[in-house]
């Protein structure tokens, strides 16, 4: 007899991507009859495939970066000790697991599990007082929109719950816009009951009639998820509430690739057809929004932040700092080890994030974007700052969405400035002019740096744009714009000044400002960078010709020996007559 | 309406739904064409204008014939930070086309993404929905030879 209750694979879209589908299949078919159930994710992105068994005593343990073979597979039904995972007691004293406790855990299409580890506990006692009173709850709970403005959830609550009107709208902001963040995904995939659960709580306390869900198209898992949990909603007849004669209507609309929609007033647009323009704020969405109806909009994880908030409106306050309370998940991505999920308080200094829980080597990393196309970098000796709304503020960056990006020593921050301007510039959707035009000289100008033709003159005029940009634009993506380029100027003006004033690339990154070279010293002339080579820059006695060679690394990346590098500008042999 | 996309009917003639009806299009067509684009403005009692411009307006919905093989490769910020350009670079290499080009036997295109939400797998990649993650030379190159071994 197995002492094993239950296996369950995480088969969130980064555990799938990382190969858990072929995991899944090879324990169906060895694990005899114990159930094998699959789950989303933990957090622990960098470990995926992840595996836990349930044992028949109640304790559980968790398996890494499984292999998909039979072998293996075996060998975790015999509870070996290789491959197990513990989280590290260094995380593991910063992490505080509220709002992605079940995540990864249950089976996020299961609305039986959902209810058995306490789901829709907080929705009845939510239905069991007054509307009034459960938006005081979310009030004193002082918990503010996860969405990036940090609005407070009950302030906005009790607008929409002031209004009269034949329909009252909540929407789901689930366009997740901000490249390199993904907690909303893993939310939808791993515990959709939960953000449901939050909205019907939401429901319930502003009197919404109608639920929208706009989740952007590049997430089906999540869609597919959502849309399950609402058939067993409806079905379990949750979807009435209380008091109410009518059923809620629950719609997911899939968005469809603009950035801009993730913005209030252009969400409303794209929900009623139309290209996805803000437009000018009063009247505000909770006076005049979605076909002219009073509408309220929150984020994914604002919503699954509710069924916390309502079950302890104290504790919750209690958590994180005055201003900013709770627990906040960050998305960390970049370079370093443990790239992932993680929930910790507001308040946990940038530090600890990335050193303790991502696992970055201290030394190695140059600075941390957050916020996305709207934030800004934090350079590393600013990492003792609070991850909280205000302090992230004085610092020129903001928290957005909890995308963290860790950015290494080696990448060029003219380079990544230039990446966020070329997004924004084509994501403006054209209405305000300094937004389009302006934020496509910025661009103009970065892509002029980064090939090694500008001039001296061109940080100012960044600096100068940029401000006027900030103030000449209508949404908040013209306002925030500016921030990548503003911000690495600020804090990395030197890099700028090394590319326009000296005509290299500190870090020889930038194409046309830096060689690539073959050292002789390392190199056994093996002859695979030659024959890999699309461009036949290199010659028979293993010559780069620089003239030649379109920087594409092959060679680099074939080389066993790391005998080819990136170096810096001038120094690589250039077959062109007179250099 | 052209009895084409009499599928359409599946989606209610509201304004609202427009972009859903596009969207159900190019689910079943691969793309947008230009009798896509009629067939629509026919159902929501739009001009074909009005049309084009919500189509245009959203980076999701194509306009020519994608590949058998679609591939979506991130640049979002982690997979960019990760070397996404160089992803595309070797991709180019591979197959002889650019992002939002389709190869000449119609079995590969390529768009460009800006994330697929699994950035701590960066630099990532799908084709037709399913993901590809840290990936480097080696693997991008496997995985595409085993797509053209296919056909
Ligand atoms: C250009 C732009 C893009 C945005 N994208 C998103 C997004 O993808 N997801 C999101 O929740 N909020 C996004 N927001 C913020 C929303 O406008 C809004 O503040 C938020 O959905 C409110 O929910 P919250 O109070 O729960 O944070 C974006 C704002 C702007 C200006
Ligand atoms: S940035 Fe590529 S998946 Fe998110």
């Amino acid at each position: 007899m197995s002492e094993i209750k239950r296996i369950k694979v995480g088969t969130a879209s980064c555990g799938l991507a990382a190969g858990a589908g072929a995991v899944l299949e090879n324990f169906k078919r060895l694990a005899g009859d114990i159930p094998v159930a699959e789950v989303g994710c933990i957090g622990h992105c960098y470990c995926e495939p992840i595996v836990e068994l349930e044992l028949k005593d109640g304790t559980n343990i968790f398996y890494s970066s499984v292999k998909a073979d039979d072998a293996s597979v075996q060998a975790i039904l015999a509870l070996t000790e290789n491959g197990r995972f513990t989280i590290p007691a260094e995380r593991a004293a910063i992490e505080k697991l509220y709002v992605t406790r079940l995540a990864g855990r249950i089976d996020p299409k299961d609305i039986e599990e959902y209810k058995a580890n306490g789901g829709f506990e907080s929705l009845k006692k939510a239905t069991a007082v007054t509307p009034a009173e459960v938006v005081e709850w979310v009030k004193k709970s002082g918990l503010r929109g996860r969405g990036g403005a940090g609005f407070s959830t009950g302030m906005k609550w009790s607008f929409l719950a002031a209004k009269t009107a034949e329909e009252k709208i909540l929407i789901c902001n689930a366009d997740e816009g901000d490249p390199g963040a993904f907690m909303d995904r893993s939310m939808m995939e791993s515990v959709p009951f939960q953000v449901l659960e939050g909205m019907l709580i939401g429901a319930y306390a502003t009197g919404a009639t109608k639920l929208f869900i706009y989740c952007r198209a590049e997430y089906p898992l999540a869609i597919k998820h959502l849309q399950i949990g609402i058939d067993a909603i409806c079905k379990a007849g949750l979807n009435l509430l209380p008091g109410r004669e009518k059923p809620l209507d629950i719609m997911i609309k899939e968005g469809a690739g603009a950035f801009v929609c993730g913005e209030e007033t252009a969400m409303i647009a794209s929900l009623e057809g139309q290209r996805g323009q803000p437009r000018f704020r009063p009247p505000f969405p909770t006076d005049k929004g979605w076909n002219g109806y009073p509408t309220a909009i929150n984020n994914v994880e604002t919503y699954a932040n509710i069924p916390v908030v309502i079950a302890d409106p104290d504790a919750f306050a209690a958590l994180g700092t005055e201003k900013s309370t709770g627990t906040k998940i960050f998305a960390l991505a970049g370079d370093l080890k443990n790239p992932g999920l993680a929930e910790v308080p507001m308040g946990v200094t940038l530090g600890d994030i990335v050193y303790k829980i991502g696992g970055a080597a201290p030394g190695s990393v140059k600075a941390v974007q957050t916020g996305g196309p709207s934030g800004g970098c934090i350079p590393a000796d600013k990492f003792d700052v609070k991850m909280d709304y205000d302090s992230l503020k004085e610092l020129g960056a903001i928290i957005g969405s909890g995308g963290l990006i860790v950015i290494g020593n080696d990448r060029c921050m003219v380079e990544t400035a230039r990446y966020f301007l070329d997004f924004t510039h084509r994501e403006s959707c054209g209405k305000c002019t300094f937004c389009r035009v302006g934020t496509m000289r910025m661009f103009e100008t970065l892509e002029r740096i980064v090939a090694g033709k500008g001039q001296e003159s061109d940080i100012d005029f960044l600096e100068d744009l940029g401000n006027k940009i900030k103030k000449g634009s209508l949404c908040a993506l013209g306002q925030t714009a500016p921030g990548p380029a503003l911000s690495t100027i600020r804090y990395f003006r030197h890099e700028y000044e090394a590319h326009v004033r000296d005509g290299y690339c500190p870090v020889n990154q930038c194409n046309a400002l830096s060689d690539v070279a073959l050292d002789p010293a390392k190199c056994v002339k093996c002859k695979l960078c030659i024959k890999n080579c699309p461009v036949g820059a290199i010659s028979d006695d293993f010559k780069i010709d620089n003239s030649k060679c379109t920087r594409c690394n092959t060679c680099i990346d074939t080389c066993a020996k790391k005998a080819i590098a990136r170096v810096k500008k001038g120094t690589g042999y250039d077959s062109t007559p007179g250099k | 309406m052209n009895p084409e996309f009499s599928y359409l009917s599946e989606v209610s003639a509201e304004k609202g739904n427009l972009i859903k009806g596009l969207q159900l299009i190019q689910e079943r067509e691969g793309y947008v064409s230009d009798d896509g684009i009629k067939a629509a403005a026919a159902h929501f009692s739009l001009a074909d204008a009005e049309v084009e411009g919500v189509l245009t307006f959203y980076a999701q919905f194509k306009r020519n014939k994608p590949g058998k093989y679609q591939i979506s490769t991130c640049d979002g910020t982690a997979c960019h930070i990760k070397g996404a350009p160089l992803i595309q670079e070797w991709l180019t290499t591979a197959l002889g086309i650019k992002s939002g080009e389709t190869t000449e036997d119609g079995l590969f295109s390529i768009e460009t993404v800006a994330c697929l939400g699994c950035c701590s797998l960066a630099p990532v990649m799908a084709i037709n929905g399913r993901v590809y993650g840290k990936l480097d030379r080696k693997a991008l190159l496997k995985i595409i030879n085993e797509y053209k071994k296919q056909g």
